[in-house]
């Protein structure tokens, strides 16, 4: 029987500091036996507990993207016991990582599509993983065209700096970048809120789109009308959730909205089928 | 189907003769009322027990359990690379479990064995253990197992049902387990099957019938979520609610736990404890944005997972088997009979007639 509660041995490789606060830092890690790696096969939008030996465990979404081999990367803000922890470790330290967790993005459903996402403030790590999984080359002609909103309070709090300027340049992906607000005068994205810029830029449904959205509580209750204004139903446009969580596998009982588990029936969920529960998230 | 009789007389000694390959676990009296624990060598089952505070759901799912240690000292090679403990996975025993527990044990099996994980604690723990049940012949008075899925004979999930006829126990063999735990104690006088099988089905019958306290349930399937969740007597149900969680820690079928590290010296270790829904940072965010943040959003939370959530979610009927435990020892006096019967008969009011009542009201 295999353990779901053995995270695999991992040591931090790489950290970054994310945004200009330093309250994110994105951790790169090795696995230290390489079975572990073939393991831990992953999808966009999933998610990993990561773990450190007498502090405890935090699911945080997974950054990286499957096509990046040989490493596993998470961006994590700090705030709790863990995460604050985990900021003051250095390259070399030896933890654990639990996962894959969750059902991540429906790809299935996806491919052939338009896809548009949507992302705010710290919630755009799964967003990463799956924009870098969509632009490589063996899998651009999967989907059609890729419109990406994605919003920060200022451009320094932004994720991914040097991914997205670079996106930008790219004709096979529709970038905007915005920010609340800037006094930076070369400051050449757009500045307003998330659903502002995603009803003047991002293009009217038809059938074969999607939205993915993930940001913070305010950005998702008005993206929504900005959505459906421009005529989205409420099946395509897929949402990633969080809720405190121990397990990550359906068991400790904590995450549940009305009988979806979010750790393990989600955290990917279509608005459509939220609108069928309690909505306690 | 095959039923051997056990004479009193006889009891203590297969008992020990069981010992030398299983662990027992049973109720034993402790200060006024019973437990369920380990039973050293000179301690025996005490049969006439007639409920124990807590089920015996600990058997599997202990309260505290350690599930992974690590060595925390820095200079070591194997330092922070977390691997489970020792399990004892021996054969085990639960004397006396009754039968509506057993049930509770079967409900507890859809969360930690499922198509995906299998949670090796509490499957192995499950794999190891025989379920010699004893039928209930004076149902308590707080006992509504026969409207909830079990009954004080109910079979399910038992391996042996022991029944209890005076000077000797009638042992019905439900499985391969159940017939070599009797062999093991060399209980093997065996009875006319359905002689003695006719005796039991009497007895079931006075014993269902000495129930008087029912629920309904008929109806709560065909519910939706929300129309139960947004039912107007939430907040009177909630209102005298202390957030105790006595209910889920007396509850058979409560599973919910917590994870939490703790570093002894050197070593790390990981544990999981028994939790309850009812304090509000069982879901509380590390941001401080809790989902269940208010008492009425947890109480209704207990109830719609019991008598909503689960059959939607598992189809295996409600998640209560009607012990009656968190009946009797909630401070006060939330009942989850009224409760349920209170979901069972709940109507919307349509849209249309909420507006001609309004409309009256003048």
């Amino acid at each position: 029987m295999k353990n779901p509660y053995t995270p695999y041995p991992v040591k931090i490789d790489e950290i970054d500091i994310a945004t200009e606060d330093k309250s994110l830092k994105t951790f790169k890690f090795v696995f230290l036996n390489k079975a572990d790696e073939d393991n831990f096969s992953y999808k966009a939008g999933q998610f990993a507990e990561l773990s450190i030996p007498g502090v405890g465990e935090i699911p945080i979404g997974i950054a990286s993207s499957p096509i990046e081999k040989g490493f596993v990367k998470f961006t994590v803000f700090k705030t709790g016991v863990v995460t604050s922890h985990l900021h003051k470790m250095k390259t070399g330290d030896v933890m654990g990582i639990r996962g894959p967790l969750g059902n991540g993005f429906p790809w299935d459903r996806l491919e052939g599509k338009n896809i548009v996402i949507i992302g705010g403030g710290f919630a755009f790590t799964t967003l990463r993983s799956s924009i870098v999984y969509m632009l490589d080359p063996a899998n651009r002609n999967r989907f059609k065209n890729i419109d990406v909103v994605y919003g920060a309070r200022s451009p320094g709090m932004l994720l991914y700096r040097d991914e997205l300027f670079e996106w930008e340049k790219r004709d096979d992906i529709h970038m905007n970048i915005t920010v609340d607000g800037t006094d930076d005068p070369d400051w050449k994205y757009n500045t307003g809120f998330v659903p502002a810029v995603v009803e003047a830029k991002i293009p009217e449904a038809d059938a074969d789109t999607f939205a993915i959205v993930c940001g913070p509580p305010i950005m998702i209750k008005f993206t929504q009308p900005a959505l459906k204004s421009l005529g989205y139903q409420d099946s395509q446009i897929i949402m990633s959730l969080e809720n405190r969580m121990k397990c990550g596998i359906g068991m400790c009982g904590r995450c549940n909205i009305g009988r979806e588990l979010v750790c393990k029936d989600g955290p990917v969920f279509t608005l459509e089928e939220l609108n069928l529960t309690p909505g306690e998230f | 189907m095959e039923i051997i009789k056990i004479k009193k007389s006889d009891w203590a000694g297969g008992i020990d003769k069981s010992r030398k390959t299983y662990h027992l676990f049973g109720p034993v009296k402790h200060k006024n009322h019973h437990i369920f624990r380990q039973l050293e060598n000179n301690i025996y089952p005490d049969m006439e027990y007639m409920s124990s505070v807590l089920s015996p759901k600990s058997v599997l799912f202990p309260q505290s359990q350690k599930i992974l240690v690590t060595s925390a000292d820095a200079s070591g090679k194997a330092c922070h690379i977390f691997t489970p403990p020792e399990q004892d996975h021996t054969p085990r025993a639960v004397i006396g479990i009754r039968p509506c527990d057993a049930k509770a044990v079967q409900l507890v099996k859809l969360n930690f064995d499922t198509k995906e994980y299998q949670d090796p604690y509490w499957c192995s723990a499950f794999e190891a253990t025989t379920f010699v049940g004893l039928a209930v012949n004076t149902p308590s008075v707080l006992d509504f197992s026969t409207s909830a899925g079990s009954g004080p004979f109910a079979q399910e999930g038992l391996d042996v049902l022991l029944v209890d006829c005076k000077d000797h126990y009638l042992a019905k063999i439900l499985s391969q387990k159940g017939k070599e735990f009797l062999n093991t104690a060399g209980f093997n006088e065996k009875e006319d099957p359905k002689a003695a099988d006719q005796v039991i089905q009497q007895m079931k019958i006075s014993a269902e019938k000495a129930i008087c306290s029912v629920i309904q349930t008929q109806h709560l399937k065909k519910k939706t979520v929300l129309e139960l969740y947004e039912a107007p007597f939430w907040e009177d149900i909630a209102f005298s609610c202390i957030s105790c969680g006595t209910c889920a820690y007396v509850c058979p079928t409560c599973w919910c736990f917590d994870i939490q590290d703790e570093t002894q010296g050197k070593t790390a270790v990981r544990f999981r404890n028994w939790d309850t829904c009812m304090p509000a940072l069982f879901t509380r965010h590390s941001s401080g944005h809790n989902p269940r943040g208010e008492k009425i959003q947890r109480v209704r939370q207990r109830f719609m997972h019991k008598l909503k959530y689960f059959d939607d979610k598992y189809d295996q009927g409600i998640m209560c088997i009607g012990c009656g435990r968190c009946v009797e020892k909630c401070p006060v006096n939330i009942d989850i009979r009224d409760i349920c019967n209170l979901m069972n008969a709940y109507k919307p009011e349509k849209e249309s007639d909420a507006g001609e009542i309004k409309g009256e009201i003048k």
